[in-house]
């Protein structure tokens, strides 16, 4: 929704559902609707973050990019290029590579840090697959000549994750989807984690999608923030219209969840009542309705579309509050303080 | 009596095995009654084995303890047996980071938390279910009488741990050990447990140690921070002093690492290096290796424990001064 640049990535009407299989025969009893109609464009060189509560389908949206999980119905572009039509599985996986939230579950135990490093380049074919892992080592900040022979139980969570990253970046890919990435890590190394990340971005040209539940994590790496709600996109926006703004009711309850810093002026109030529903049944209509405090009749039937708050923003959000057609009785009021 | 509940002295904890770890060097803390204390560190800072020394539930055999522990009289290093029973869950109980795993499957959480009352109390099966209804009324669990028999896999993360903080509180606890008791929940329901917690702590005025790695979750629910550091508390303070005015080098880049309100393509003032290993005992100041404000006499002894202000103390041979940038 980037209006000048020609996106990277684009993804449209992204659809995943599992089945609950059950009872003697096995038969599917429920579908959960991990992802349902996710669509959105990453421009070259952006950092798209993406925020939601536990199975709002972040995760899971990320396997659907790298193809780690077969998608229902949709499409991944990558360069103008369609998954599926023009370019394979193999050919997507030399441009976006992810990095994992558990560092020590995504190495080969019995592998040493450099042939995991080499791993990907070489099954790709591409040249000279260990010397450009000692570079990228080294560039990372784990000597080659210290680390290299060493397996991953002889290191710590910081440096497994920087090992990961470098695993990600031997394939020279232009996507890097970083799915909790650094949450696993104490506060300390996270730091010093987000700035490596931050000097690849810019060594490298990377782009990154980087998912976490953390917002204060979000905001400093990210130049847009895409916010997840049962499956659903419900607010993408600038990090700083967003951030001043929140349009979605549910952005607001989740930005004021979050802890306060002062000890002066703690939280009073939590934002929201319960936890947020199953999505193997989600509500009808806009799925927040359930838990709104702003919520109409509207809300329980007819199902908001992401659409620009004005025309031509860059802030999206799909609110029957900021549609003014919508029969919501506050439409078109937007949400006030 | 002492207007102190509880009294660590000189507490340490050592694990025995084919690698020794250092797990609690030299730890003292003392918490008034009715006092909310944040016991605030990384991973292997010690935070989880002090609560757990706390109520004795390290493996004694591979442990070596010593120091010793005062609780509103009691010594706990030499409970056993019956009393031992009666202090956990009676006087001292605890709510741990997930509640699925520490609730039992096999029991409805109305059947759960009656036994509790019933072994302590010593009341009759059905006043005790009295008991359990009323709790998870405090807890607020909407429709409870229908959730008392339920089974925890029945609930949801949030629910559960409403359970478990009834389960803990049921017999009204003099102190409450809570072990990051929200670091597994989404945001929205963390912040509701934080402030039922808080609410729950002023209506029965019990005392409260929370361990948590969140500054944001310690400054939510607690009035004093303990900052611990490799087995030892480096600062403490009431919040607002912790916060406001850290004076070791370690919390004051713990609070540059929160990354609250940290302007877009800036560096962060990221600590160097990660924490030792405690296979040995620290002789000198174990953040000495990470500190920017290093000097020669850190490596060499451990740090003096400065006291600038009543119950306000820093292990830090340089306090209070400033980072260089």
């Amino acid at each position: 929704m980037s209006v000048t640049d020609k996106p990277l990535l684009s993804v449209r009407d992204l659809k995943k559902h599992f089945p609950i299989k059950g009872g003697i025969l096995g038969r599917t009893q429920a579908m959960v609707q991990a992802v349902d109609g996710v669509s959105f464009d990453v421009a070259p060189g952006e950092t798209l973050g993406i925020v939601g509560e536990s199975g709002c389908g972040k995760s899971t949206t990320a396997k659907l990019l790298i193809g780690l999980t077969d998608r229902d119905e949709g499409d991944i572009v990558l360069n103008d290029k369609t998954l599926g039509r023009d370019m394979n599985l193999r050919a997507l996986r030399r441009d976006i590579q992810m990095v994992f939230q558990d560092s020590y579950a995504s190495l080969n135990p019995r592998m040493t840090i450099l042939d995991s490093v080499a791993f990907g380049a070489r099954v790709q074919g591409l040249d000279d697959p260990l010397g450009r892992s000692r570079r990228l080592m080294d560039r990372v900040g784990l000597a080659a000549d210290r680390f290299a022979h060493r397996y991953p139980h002889e290191l710590s969570g910081g440096q497994r994750q920087r090992v990961n990253i470098a695993r990600a970046l031997a394939m020279s890919p232009k996507v890097v989807v970083l799915d909790e990435a650094v949450s696993a890590l104490d506060k300390s190394v996270e730091a010093q984690v987000l700035n490596l990340l931050a000097d690849l971005r810019a060594e490298f040209g990377l782009t990154y999608i980087f998912i976490s539940h953390d917002l204060n994590v979000v905001r400093y790496i990210s130049d847009r923030i895409l916010v997840m709600y049962l499956g659903e996109v419900v607010e993408i926006a600038p990090v700083d219209l967003i951030w001043a703004d929140q349009a979605h009711p549910y952005t607001r309850s989740l930005f004021s969840a979050m802890p306060s810093m002062d000890p002066d002026s703690r939280t009073e109030k939590p934002p929201l009542a319960g936890d947020p529903p199953n999505p193997i049944d989600p509500p009808s209509g806009c799925r927040f309705h359930t838990r709104c405090p702003l919520a109409a009749p509207v809300c329980k039937t007819r199902h908001p579309v992401l659409a620009p708050r004005v025309q031509g923003s860059a802030h999206w959000v799909a609110c029957h509050l900021h549609d003014v057609s919508s029969g919501h009785p506050d439409a078109g009021k937007g949400l006030t303080a | 009596m002492s207007d102190n509940l509880l009294e660590i002295r000189n507490l340490d904890v050592r694990f025995k095995g084919a690698r020794n770890v250092h797990a609690i060097n030299d730890l003292s803390l003392e918490l008034k009654h009715g006092e909310t204390l944040a016991l605030l560190g990384e991973s292997g800072s010690g935070k989880s084995v002090t609560l757990k020394t706390l109520l004795r539930l390290l493996p004694e055999k591979r442990t070596d303890l010593g120091g010793s522990i005062d609780f509103d009289g009691t010594d706990i290093m030499t409970l056993s047996g019956k009393r031992l029973r009666s202090y956990r869950g009676g006087d001292v109980s605890m709510v741990f980071q997930d509640p699925g795993l520490a609730l039992d499957p096999v029991y409805t959480i109305g059947q759960q938390i009656a036994e509790t009352v019933m072994r302590h109390k010593g009341v009759s099966r059905e006043d005790a279910l009295d008991v359990a209804l009323d709790m998870l009324h405090r807890v607020r669990i909407p429709s409870a009488e229908r959730r008392m028999k339920n089974y925890p896999h029945e609930l949801s993360g949030g629910m559960r741990q409403r359970v478990m903080i009834a389960l803990a509180l049921a017999c009204r606890p003099r102190l409450l050990l809570a072990d990051e008791p929200t670091t597994a929940l989404d945001a929205t329901v963390q912040i509701q447990i934080l402030l039922l917690l808080r609410e729950l702590q002023k209506e029965f005025g019990m005392g409260v140690i929370f361990v948590t790695h969140d500054i944001g979750v310690a400054v939510e629910i607690s009035e004093r921070i303990a900052v611990m550091y490799a087995g030892q508390i480096i600062e403490e303070g009431t919040t607002r002093e912790v916060i406001r005015n850290p004076q070791h080098p370690y919390t004051q880049g713990l609070l540059a690492a929160n990354l609250h309100d940290v302007a877009r393509g800036t560096r962060l003032d990221a600590i160097p290096g990660s924490p030792p290993a405690l296979e040995t005992r620290p002789d000198a100041c174990p953040f000495a290796p990470r500190c920017p404000l290093m000097v020669d006499a850190c490596r060499q002894a451990l740090p003096p424990v400065q006291r600038p202000g009543p119950r306000r103390r820093v292990a830090c041979l340089r306090a209070g001064e400033a980072i260089p940038a």
